[in-house]
């Protein structure tokens, strides 16, 4: 090789680090740009909403007032749906995970399932929206309501721990089965003494990342047409009466934190823009601590558990 | 076992008849318990189908089509569907002029350059990230980017599909950018291995080794990310302002077809008007075109994938 041969030669690995070190700064780059995006997204509410973030705001109905509008039946609602979303959406999840990862029969009712499942995942929430109008609120009655939510948005985050369960269930051994069986143990028994025990944190971390999903969805609340403007708590679930707990709360209008932060998003006055920057701050608030928390949970049970 | 007593014996039979019904009794809950899912698809396809067939009885299916005006709520309505159709495809548009490309480096970089502790740090808050409800991003979108997208470009109105579609994007980038690398590192290592020993560099291993193994799940991530910006509702609404608009130019206000069905629910329309069967028809029309969207996805998959 001569000695231009070599000079080109180290011309085109020069090149070729520079590309190296050009894509590098660009991965960075779009990196940082995600960051700023959330920086700004969120140091802009608590700018905005700074003024707003007091008791009293926690502690009020919504009004024409800016400055007198609060959350409280916002917050409210929010947990009581999340309360039935949670009820119905975790025994059928969990169970349809432990069918499909434990008892399914290879064949096509399992194929369709499991194809069901997926493709679930990926209709847009809206559509959700349109199927709860139609059935919950006209077909079976539910009305408007905290049980019409709720359901909606259990049959929303399905996919997601029907997921979780399946993967988490996954990821228990073989031999922990055999063993059970070994021991002369039916299935159930194995699923209900080992298997779903040993899947509860994979398990949970789905249904936190669900549920922090849907506290936020506003769009197919707004379809089943929840009213936005809310000033009385439903009635408590808890009485000081025999049989002390009572479900006339189910069949409550209500609205929720995303609605709430909708309604004022959409007014043009300054001040009830400060209001949804605050309602914002506190449902990005929530959903981050819940995801934190989801993120947690995976990170002790991928150091804690070896089989 | 001829001292046993024969009752003994029909006993521990009858104990494990027993047994075996509860077991499958169980098992049939269980099932019960998974189609569940199937249930909701067939009552999501049935609702959309039995109203879209009332709306159609009013609204010829040719006019539907092809009328390049949407005004259901005015006195003399019109039922095309084509403006919200080019409202939905051009905020996607824009979204995914963001979302791939961000997606996509950002995917490389955290598979392919990216050190473990990087990676241990940028993962979690990407899905921080998608975890955020598209309210905020909305209200972001409206009270942020708009602003500061009229600070550069004075002519653009207060609500246009360019600020909606772009925080879009950035709605979507983690999910692109979550599943590309997955794909990226599902490639099996031996594949770098020999890039590296032939003497490429990261770059050239990423972009000609890596990349192209995991085109079918990069590409299915890409679906993902369209069918997410089609469905998106809240930061449309929001942002990209709520009239029908029958334009691609992406500085315009605009509405989308989920961005309708939020501005009719927040009327008050009766149940069974020609209003409210106009909502089911636009769920219908978003339905197939996710559809459309994932049947193209799943053939992609097919085509490219690649077994190792």
């Amino acid at each position: 090789m001569n000695h231009q041969d070599i000079a080109a030669v180290r011309g085109i690995i020069r090149s070729n680090r520079r590309w190296d070190l050009f894509f590098a700064a660009a991965g960075f780059v779009a990196l940082l740009l995600g960051v700023l995006a959330f920086v700004t997204l969120f140091g802009q509410m608590v700018l905005n909403g700074w003024e707003r973030l007091n008791p009293d705001f926690f502690m009020s109905f919504p009004s024409r007032r800016a400055a007198n509008a609060g959350i409280l039946s916002a917050w409210v609602g929010s947990l009581l749906v999340m309360l039935v979303t949670a009820v119905s959406a975790v025994p059928l999840g969990v169970a349809a995970g432990v069918y499909l990862e434990e008892y399914a029969p290879k064949n096509l009712v399992t194929d369709i399932i499991e194809i069901n499942v997926t493709n679930l995942a990926g209709v847009p929430s809206i559509v959700y929206g349109l199927l709860a109008l139609g059935v919950f609120v006209y077909a079976f009655g539910f009305g408007q309501s905290i049980l019409t939510a709720g359901l909606t948005l259990g049959l929303l985050i399905l996919p997601v721990i029907i997921v979780a369960t399946r993967e988490s269930l996954r990821a228990i051994p073989v031999h922990v089965r055999e063993g059970a069986y070994g021991c002369g143990a039916t299935q159930w028994q194995v699923v209900r003494d080992h298997l779903v025990p040993y899947s509860t944190p994979g398990i949970m971390t789905g249904v936190i990342i669900g549920l922090s999903r849907a506290i936020g969805e506003t769009a197919p609340i707004i379809t089943i047409g929840a009213l936005t403007f809310i000033a009385f708590l439903p009635a408590s679930p808890i009485s000081d009466t025999a049989p002390f707990i009572n479900f006339q709360w189910l069949t409550s209008g209500f609205t929720v934190m995303p609605i709430q932060m909708f309604n004022w998003t959409s007014r043009p006055e300054e001040a009830f823009q400060q209001n949804a920057a605050a309602a914002g701050f506190i449902l990005v608030f929530m959903t981050l601590m819940m995801n934190g928390l989801a993120i947690w949970l995976r990170y002790r049970l991928r150091k804690s558990i070896s089989w | 076992m001829s001292s046993t007593p024969a009752t003994a014996v029909s006993d521990r039979l009858s104990r494990k008849l027993s047994r075996n019904v509860r077991e499958r009794a169980i098992e049939l809950v269980l099932f019960l318990a998974a189609s569940v899912s199937v249930l909701t698809t067939l009552g999501i396809i049935w609702i959309l189908l039995v109203e879209s067939y009332h709306f159609f009885e009013h609204v010829p299916l040719w006019d539907f089509l092809t009328d390049t005006m949407w005004t259901p709520l005015f006195s003399e309505p019109r039922y095309g569907i084509l403006p919200l159709l080019l409202g939905t495809v051009t905020t996607s548009l824009v979204a995914l002029a963001v979302a791939v490309p961000l997606g996509t480096v950002i995917a490389i970089f955290i598979s392919e350059f990216a050190s473990p502790r990087v990676r241990e740090v940028v993962k979690p808050f990407l899905e921080l990230l998608g975890g955020v409800p598209t309210i905020v991003y909305g209200y972001f979108a409206l009270t942020v980017v708009s602003p500061v997208l009229q600070y550069f470009f004075p002519s653009l109105p207060g609500f246009s599909m360019l600020a909606a579609g772009l925080v879009m994007g950035i709605a979507i980038v983690p999910y692109i950018s979550s599943l590309s690398e997955d794909a990226m590192r599902a490639v099996p290592m031996s594949l770098r291995e020999g890039a590296y020993a032939m003497g490429s560099t990261r770059f050239q291993t990423a972009v000609r080794v890596v990349l192209p193994a995991a085109i079918s799940g990069v590409l299915s991530a890409y679906i993902l990310g369209i069918s997410r910006a089609v469905g998106e509702t809240m930061i449309v609404a929001v942002a990209a302002g709520m009239q029908p608009n029958f334009t691609m130019n992406p500085a315009e206000p605009a509405q989308t077809i989920s961005a309708y069905i939020v501005q009719v629910a927040m009327g008050d329309l009766p149940h069974g008007s020609i209003g409210y069967q106009s909502i089911f028809a636009a769920g219908l029309s978003l339905m197939v075109l996710t559809l459309f969207f994932n049947v193209v996805g799943h053939l992609i998959r097919r085509r490219y994938r690649e077994a190792y």
